[in-house]
């Protein structure tokens, strides 16, 4: 409790913004090994490695997330971004390293997916109310926000992918969070609609201020919104700003072709030289 | 109406009313098998209170909350799909139980009785432990609500934003637990969860809101212990049984009448959305 009243101190003095209601959910304090306090930055992650069983999900890795910074993390499929993202989130221990948060930071988590039983009524409405309950005001202002609007009434099962991404953003940003994590919030989305969602999150950046760790497939559609780019396997591969990770040959390494083609696609990056082989990797530096 | 009726009736409306909004998180959450397992060890928590002469309501909650708290367990180890883990212990504590029955030959019990319900040992002792534990079982929900749905919609979700996921899980459990203890004599252990999972159910396709659902479930739930009870009284069939039959009829009858009107939940066609594993309890 001494702890968990600490943290609702500190988030009071520090975050001018943080409404009351917001305040009262519980702060869980036991996954994290200390605190970091204001103005510090967000969520240190050092020299974490995690494993599952038999399995390396994560080696050695750090990680930094700043006040205000839009970070993406890409990697093929099975690279630990996911793994990764849990220990941001506090809800996984890394076996080795340390993984410090601020205290009394508040995160919004937006999940890969979200399988919403059919047997839970829920209407966009109730569920902008989890965990706590909101103005209608609010809500609305959230739901425009995030670009969906007149879905209040509609249960969640009938809503596009579209639609529900953004609602799912929508009850995010009602927490006012200093992070707000995103994982693949763009599958099920077609292109236009991903391009969209990317402008939109860097707009909540420039108007909340709030810090975003953005899980992704693809590097090119979030060129533009992101400050810094980690290329995961394992262990950090590659990171640094967009243009610098997708001009690395171990980014067309780990995504080969087909990615190589995407960024085609964006004149100003028309650096692929086809699939290129990599002599030296470049992860043993660090 | 007979005393014995009257004392049956309000021990089943404490229970139904109860029973309902837990019944939800049951059916939202899949822990019908739960439920179940729970109930399996109601009867080792009867003659285990019999052996040491403990009050028999509080000697099967004690069982049935010791098993909640092993399934907890069991699952944090995850060494064992969770199915798994509550068909070794549903069985092993209903054989335990009848095992530790024979041993202590001395004690002769109605099987039957504590099976099926036996409404005629509901004493006044009973319905005030009922009214009072479901009132503060309601007490907790009405403050746990949105923490509940929370963790229910996606656990991972509710501990990266502070909920305290396990803790609720736990609480789920032991008062899934305590309700067993409360309904065994009216509807009997092998009916309970039938008490738990068909109003909610029946409630499903009548409810736009979460709450609206649990609302629903409790009003069924209390009617079909009331029409139950008295189909019993006048037909003279066994009363568990009786209820569960009313409540299956009238889960039918909302769901013909939901198919008529199209109100069944829409199943989306997505699978990211509606599929995916069943969520552990």
């Amino acid at each position: 409790m001494g702890l968990r009243g600490l943290a609702l101190v500190a988030r009071a003095h520090y975050k001018v913004g943080s409404t009351p209601a917001s305040d009262g959910c519980m702060h869980d304090t036991t996954a994290t090994t200390s605190k970091i306090h204001p103005p510090g930055p967000l969520v240190v992650v050092r020299a974490a490695s995690v494993r599952f069983g038999g399995l390396q999900a994560l080696e050695a890795v750090d990680l930094t997330i700043g006040a205000g910074e839009i970070i993406t993390l890409i990697g093929p499929n099975g690279a630990g971004k996911s793994t990764l993202v849990r220990l941001v989130l506090g809800v996984l221990k890394p076996n080795t390293g340390t993984v410090e948060r601020r205290a009394g930071l508040s995160v919004a988590y937006v999940p890969q997916r979200l399988a919403i039983d059919a047997t839970l009524p829920l209407t966009v409405d109730r569920f902008l109310d989890l965990p706590v309950r909101r103005t209608r005001a609010k809500k609305t202002a959230a739901l425009a926000e995030a670009g969906v609007t007149g879905v209040e009434r509609q249960p969640l099962q009938t809503l596009s992918g579209g639609q529900f991404q953004r609602v799912l953003l929508a009850r995010a940003l009602l927490a006012e969070p200093d992070l707000l994590v995103l994982d693949e919030p763009a599958q099920n989305i077609d292109h236009l609609g991903q391009i969209e969602l990317y402008e939109l999150i860097a707009g909540l950046r420039r108007r909340r201020g709030c810090a975003v760790l953005l899980v992704s497939h693809d590097l090119h559609l979030v060129m533009r919104a992101t400050d810094r780019v980690i290329c995961l396997q394992q262990r950090i591969r590659c990171a640094g700003a967009p243009e610098a990770v997708g001009k690395d040959p171990i980014y067309a390494e780990l995504f080969g072709k087909r990615a190589a083609e995407a960024l085609a696609f964006y004149p100003h990056h028309h650096d692929h030289e086809g699939e290129r082989v990599v002599p030296l990797d470049r992860a043993r530096e660090r | 109406m007979p005393e014995f009726m009257l004392r049956a009736w309000l021990a089943g409306l404490g229970v139904a009313a109860v029973a309902g909004p837990i019944g939800c998180f049951v059916v939202w959450r899949r822990m019908a098998y739960f439920g179940d397992t729970l109930a399996h060890s109601a009867l080792l928590g009867v003659t285990l209170g019999l052996l040491i002469g403990a009050d028999l309501l509080l000697a099967v909650a004690g069982v049935s909350v010791l098993l909640a708290i092993l399934v907890v367990i069991m699952q944090q180890q995850r060494q064992l799909a969770t199915d798994t883990v509550l068909g070794i212990l549903a069985h092993s504590a209903l054989a335990l139980g009848l095992v530790t029955l024979g041993l202590a030959g001395s004690i002769r019990v109605d099987l039957l009785g504590y099976l099926f319900g036996d409404i005629l040992a509901v004493g006044w002792r009973d319905i005030y432990v009922i009214w009072i534990g479901g009132a503060c079982i309601l007490a907790f929900l009405a403050v746990a609500w949105r923490w509940l749905l929370f963790a229910t919609l996606h656990e991972e979700m509710a501990r990266a934003e502070g909920t305290p996921v396990l803790a609720l899980r736990l609480a789920l459990m032991i008062l899934i637990a305590l309700i067993i203890a409360g309904a065994m004599k009216v509807v009997g252990i092998l009916l309970i969860t039938a008490m738990l999972i068909i109003p909610a159910a029946a409630a499903r396709p009548f409810a736009a809101t979460p709450e609206r659902m649990a609302w629903i479930a409790a009003l069924l739930g209390m009617t079909a212990v009331s029409v139950g009870l008295w189909l019993s009284f006048h037909l003279d069939t066994p009363a568990g049984p009786s209820i569960v039959v009313t409540a299956l009829v009238a889960f039918l009858v909302g769901q013909s009448v939901a198919l008529a009107r199209g109100l069944t939940p829409a199943r989306s066609s997505d699978p990211n959305r509606t599929s995916g594993p069943a969520s552990a309890p």
